[in-house]
Order: structure tokens, then C-alpha cells, then sequence
């Protein structure tokens, strides 16, 4: 039937057709669970609704409660922020230096290249859980190694001071993916470039600096904004490794206060549910939401401005 | 290209046999490189081993000493595993999981697959406008707009304490595997595609019986991807399942079955094993697919 009719059609219609039917999945996909929630988070934000009465318009008091009066939302905007730099700054260099260990390899390079990105397989929960026993002050297998020769380790997730590093250390445990983009960002340098390098005297840091650099800086400039959007939406990690080192037990529905200890682990997203589910103040939630969303689109708009390769070979 | 490209003449030393003292010394700088190498890489290669290691000892110490901090178990409790299987829920959490993760990936690659295809080949107005949009949606926040869904499926359809809201959106393209699939699209010469259509193929045709085909490995890529995100994701089941403890999935039970057993590390690491094996078992058969999603996300463009 379909068929038939599409013949009865001219050409550039018959085509526009068939475009619009190969596209429908998406374009259902994007209205309904992209453009519909987002102008719907919009309205909420000037809405007072708890999820029970009808909502009322309020105008910009919701904004003004999230900026002015929040407690939170200072600590939690702070600890994104220091995760997305600190994390990503030395999740890059990390997995960079990775990468170029990788190459260097000669024998067992398979085991090697299985080792290193294992654990990036884990899935977060399970690895949280298993570093917050790691890193068990007291009872954990890591201080004891310390004590062993000798150093006092510190108290990991317990202390605030510790608790943002210690995800840091979570997360470069999970490096295998940024280790593999840089691997083949190398691979992909001209070995003739080196060689012409090296004819020239040039040292193994003029050789990176000179002949490797300029070729991977756009796979770098990739890493750095996929991690920047990553790390605004850092929730599952802290949300749990915060829960798990405080010890309490905690069941569905009990509120504990986010971030253990002292908040030093509470991150926006982690504010986005607490408000709209445990407090019920959707329009704070939305308010917050969309704070999330300005940054990340920032960052994309930086992310096509710089044309770090994503919309390349579009012709 | 900052640097002018040479043609370096082929390097007479490596294929001349080396002869006196200089040679002799080159060759030692060499061995001294690679043990260099081969040292800080092993060295590196079992720092990331070793906690998949802790946590496989601890899992079968006793309970008091997975208390103890020791590394090495006094004594092989092999039953902390059934205790865990034992434990109410364990095994419907499993099935959630399956479900969730099974489910989800069909219907993102059924989804994918046409959208992404239309996307790489063909030529329509608003096509560059489309894959900005779909690298938006990518990278967009989910807490961004989960008031508003969790609203209209919770209140509007009451499917709230299930993972239908998870499982149902898969049903319409996922941005992430669009775009990935995508990218390997672009790969696949367009001639193929030209001679199957000279031979009387139409457009969903040449898609199944050419271009599928054509694309296995990226479609494989595309479907590990998103069962790892549904065996691993967590905000989404806490969102709608976590009322409910008979929908709760691996990945979300897991912290619970902490709380359950606050004081059982032993215990906990056998199921926190447990909830990593499938994603470890599945790589090893997949390596290859795996590897080669990551690259073409960041590499090949």
C-alpha cells in the first residue's frame, strides 16, 4: 500500500517521504523525550508545584530561592565545578600518558591493552563500592599495604578534604576509553614525521612537542569537552561512594543529607533529585536543571565552534 | 601541519649488521628502553589489576576477617556466593537487569539503524541542523529533563515502579548510537549502495540486504554500548523503579544489598563481583567490537 502510493508520487516528493520515514524514530524520540521536557522543565521553573496540587505561577521566586537562599546550591555548584576541572585536566594527561606508554609496547601488548582498560568495563556502582572498601580507612586492604611501610594513610572517602580526590582516583581507575582514543590518535601520527625528526636531532620532548602534539591536539580538544559534559552530569559515583563510606544503613525512602562527609561530595545533579524527589519542590529542581543545561550547552557550542572532528566529513 | 614533511631515506644502521663498540653501546641503549618500558607498564598494569583482585579475596573470606584489612583469606568460603544468590531479590534483580538491558538494546538498534542511515546518506535540506541536534541530545544532562518526563510517567500513564519508562524511549533512537552508527555509515563506499540500486533495489531493501550486512561491526559496536548503559545505569531505575523493589536492577540493588549487610564486606565484594562478571565475560568475546566504538567516537570523524 505504502509502496504504491509512494510510486504515485513525483520524485522530490517521493524522496522527502522517504527521508521523513527513515528519520521517524528520531523524530518522535526527539520531540517527545527531548523538546517536549525541556520546554516543560522551562515552565516548572516559574511554577510553584510540590507534585500533589495543581501548580501556581510564582514568577522568578523559585530563581531567586536557588541563587539567594539555597544552602546547597553553593557546595554543590563548587564541587562540580572543582570535579570538571581537576577531574578532567588530570584524567587527560593520565590517559595521554597512557596512550603513549601503549604505544611504546612491544611484547604483550595485548595483556597489557585488556589490563588497562578493564576496569572502565566496571560498572560505576560496583566499582564505587569496591573502592570505597579499598580505601576503607581501618579496614581497608589499601591503608593496611600503607601501614605496612610504614605511611598512615589518609581517611579516603571519609574525610572532606579527601573525599573529591578519591573520586578522582575512582575515575582514573576507569581510563580505558580516553587510553584507546589517544592509542589510535598516535597510531595515527606519519612514522615518516618522526623519522625526519629524528634525522633532524630532535629529543624525544621536541619530537612530542613538535610532531606529535600538533597532530593529536584535536583528539585532546575532544577529550577535554566529551569530559567537561561527562563531569557536569557526574552523579552515580559520588552519590554512592558518599552513602556507602557514611556507613548508615539506608533504605528506599529515607532522606540522608547528600554528600557525605559535609557535603564535600554533593554535586548539581545529585541537588536536581534531591529537590525533585525527596523534597518535592519541582520548581527549585527545574530552576537547577536548567542551570546544568546553560553550562552544557556552552561547552557544545565551544565543542562546534572548535570543530574538534565531530561534524568533519560531512560531504 | 606545522612540520614540513621529509622523506627520510631508509635507515642503512638498522639493516647493516652491527659491528664495534658503537654498536655494541646502541644496542644496549635499546635493551635498557624497553625494560624501561616494559617495568613502569607492569608496574602500572597491576595497580589496575589489583582491585578486581582484593575484591575477588575478599569475597571469599570469612566475615570477620574481610573486616581485618589482611589481603590473603585464611579460608575459602565459596559459600559467601550462595549466600548472595540467596539473598531475597538477588536473582530478580538479575532478571530485571536482563530485561532492561535486553530489551533496551533491540530496540536501540532497531531504532538506530534507518535514522542513522538517512543521516550518512542521505542528501536532504536540514540535515547538517539534524546532526546538531542529535549531538545536543547527546550531550545533554539527563537530570535536566527528568522532572518533566518522570511526571507524565508516573502521573499520566502510571507506569511509575517499572522500567517501562527506561525501556519504551529506546524505542526511538538513541542520540548517542545514531551518531555513532552514523559515523561508520559514512565508511561503507557509496557504490555499493549505487550498484544496488541499479539492480532494482529499493531504499529499505538496499538497506537490510546490503548496507546491515555492510555495517556489523559498527551495529555490534552500537550494541554493546548500550547494554553496558542499561546493565550499569543507576539514576535511571532509582528515578522509576526504586519504590518498587521488584523492578530494581542489578546496578541499583547493589547499594542496598550494602546497607542490608552493613557490616558483610565479604559479602558485598562477592556481589559487587557478581554484577561485574557479565560486562567482563561479554568483553572478552567482544573485544574487537568494543575497541572499535571507542575509536571511531574519538578518531574518525
Amino acid at each position: 500500500m505504502a509502496l504504491s502510493l509512494s510510486r504515485s508520487l513525483s520524485n522530490p516528493a517521493r524522496r522527502r517521504l522517504r527521508t521523513l520515514g527513515f528519520l521517524s524514530p528520531w523524530l518522535v524520540g526527539f520531540s517527545v523525550f527531548f523538546a517536549y521536557p525541556l520546554i516543560a522543565t522551562v515552565y516548572f521553573s516559574f511554577m510553584h508545584y510540590n507534585q500533589i496540587k495543581e501548580p501556581t505561577f510564582v514568577g522568578l521566586r523559585n530563581w531567586t530561592y536557588v541563587f539567594d537562599q539555597m544552602p546547597l546550591f553553593g557546595p554543590a555548584l563548587w564541587n562540580t565545578l572543582w570535579l570538571v576541572v581537576i577531574m578532567v585536566a588530570v584524567r587527560v594527561v593520565f590517559g595521554l600518558s597512557l596512550g603513549l606508554l601503549i604505544t611504546k609496547i612491544k611484547t604483550g601488548a595485548g595483556f597489557f591493552r585488556t589490563a588497562f582498560y578493564l576496569p572502565y568495563l566496571a560498572p560505576p556502582v560496583a566499582a564505587t563500592v569496591a573502592f570505597v572498601f579499598l580505601l576503607n580507612p581501618g579496614t581497608g586492604p589499601v591503608n593496611e599495604m600503607l601501614g605496612a611501610i610504614g605511611i598512615s594513610g589518609p581517611n579516603w572517602f571519609n574525610d572532606p578534604d579527601t573525599a573529591k580526590p578519591s573520586l578522582v582516583l575512582l575515575s582514573l581507575w576507569g581510563i580505558g576509553d580516553l587510553m584507546v582514543i589517544f592509542m589510535a590518535a598516535l597510531l595515527d601520527v606519519p612514522k615518516e614525521q618522526y623519522e625526519a625528526a629524528e634525522l633532524d636531532g630532535a629529543g624525544a620532548w621536541a619530537r612530542f612537542r613538535y610532531v606529535t602534539w600538533p597532530s593529536i591536539t584535536p583528539i585532546v580538544m575532544f577529550a577535554v569537552v566529551t569530559g567537561v559534559v561527562q563531569t557536569m552530569q557526574y552523579y552515580t559515583q559520588a552519590l554512592v561512594a558518599g552513602k556507602v563510606a557514611s556507613g548508615v544503613n539506608i533504605g528506599p525512602g529515607s532522606v540522608i543529607q547528600p554528600g557525605y562527609p559535609e557535603h564535600s561530595t554533593l554535586t548539581v545533579p545529585q541537588l536536581v533529585y534531591s529537590m525533585g524527589f525527596q523534597n518535592f519542590n519541582t520548581g527549585a529542581a527545574c530552576v537547577l536543571s536548567l542551570v546544568l543545561f546553560a553550562i552544557a550547552m556552552a561547552v557544545t557550542t565551544l565543542l562546534m565552534r572548535k570543530r574538534s572532528g565531530l561534524l568533519a566529513a560531512e560531504d | 601541519m606545522t612540520t614540513t614533511t621529509l622523506r627520510a631515506p631508509a635507515a642503512p644502521e638498522r639493516t647493516a649488521p652491527l659491528r664495534g663498540p658503537a654498536a655494541a653501546r646502541a644496542r644496549r641503549k635499546r635493551i635498557l628502553h624497553w625494560i624501561a618500558v616494559h617495568s613502569v607498564a607492569l608496574a602500572v598494569a597491576l595497580l589496575f589489576v589489583l582491585p578486581f583482585v582484593f575484591v575477588f579475596l575478599t569475597s571469599v573470606m570469612s566475615d570477620s576477617q574481610a573486616m581485618s584489612g589482611e589481603l590473603w583469606p585464611d579460608s575459602w568460603n565459596w559459600s559467601n556466593y550462595k549466600t548472595v544468590f540467596d539473598t531475597p531479590g538477588f536473582l530478580e534483580w538479575w532478571r530485571n537487569s536482563l530485561l532492561y538491558a535486553g530489551l533496551g538494546t533491540l530496540l536501540t538498534v532497531c531504532s538506530a539503524i534507518p535514522v542513522a542511515y538517512a543521516l550518512a546518506k542521505f542528501r536532504f535540506r536540514g540535515r547538517r541542523t539534524a546532526m546538531l541536534l542529535v549531538i545536543s541530545t547527546m550531550m545533554l544532562p539527563p537530570q535536566v529533563i527528568v522532572i518533566p518526563m518522570y511526571l507524565v510517567w508516573a502521573q499520566q500513564l502510571h507506569l511509575s515502579g517499572t522500567l517501562w519508562p527506561l525501556i519504551i524511549p529506546m524505542a526511538f533512537g538513541d542520540a548517542y548510537s545514531i551518531f555513532l552508527l552514523r559515523q561508520f555509515l559514512l565508511t561503507i563506499p557509496k557504490e555499493y549502495i549505487e550498484s544496488a540500486k541499479v539492480d532494482g533495489c529499493g531504499e529499505f531493501r538496499t538497506l537490510v540486504k546490503i548496507v546491515v550486512p555492510m555495517a556489523k561491526p559498527g551495529i555490534a559496536a552500537i550494541a554493546l554500548f548500550q547494554f553496558f548503559y542499561c546493565w550499569n545505569d543507576y539514576f535511571g531505575p532509582q528515578i522509576y523503579a526504586a519504590q518498587n523493589p521488584g523492578a530494581w536492577t542489578l546496578s541499583y540493588g547493589l547499594e542496598s544489598f550494602k546497607s542490608a549487610h552493613s557490616v558483610n564486606w565479604n559479602l558485598t565484594m562477592a556481589a559487587t563481583l557478581l554484577v561485574m562478571a557479565p560486562v567482563i565475560l561479554v568483553f572478552f568475546f567482544a573485544q574487537k567490537a568494543f575497541v572499535e566504538g571507542v575509536t571511531l567516537t574519538g578518531v574518525k570523524g
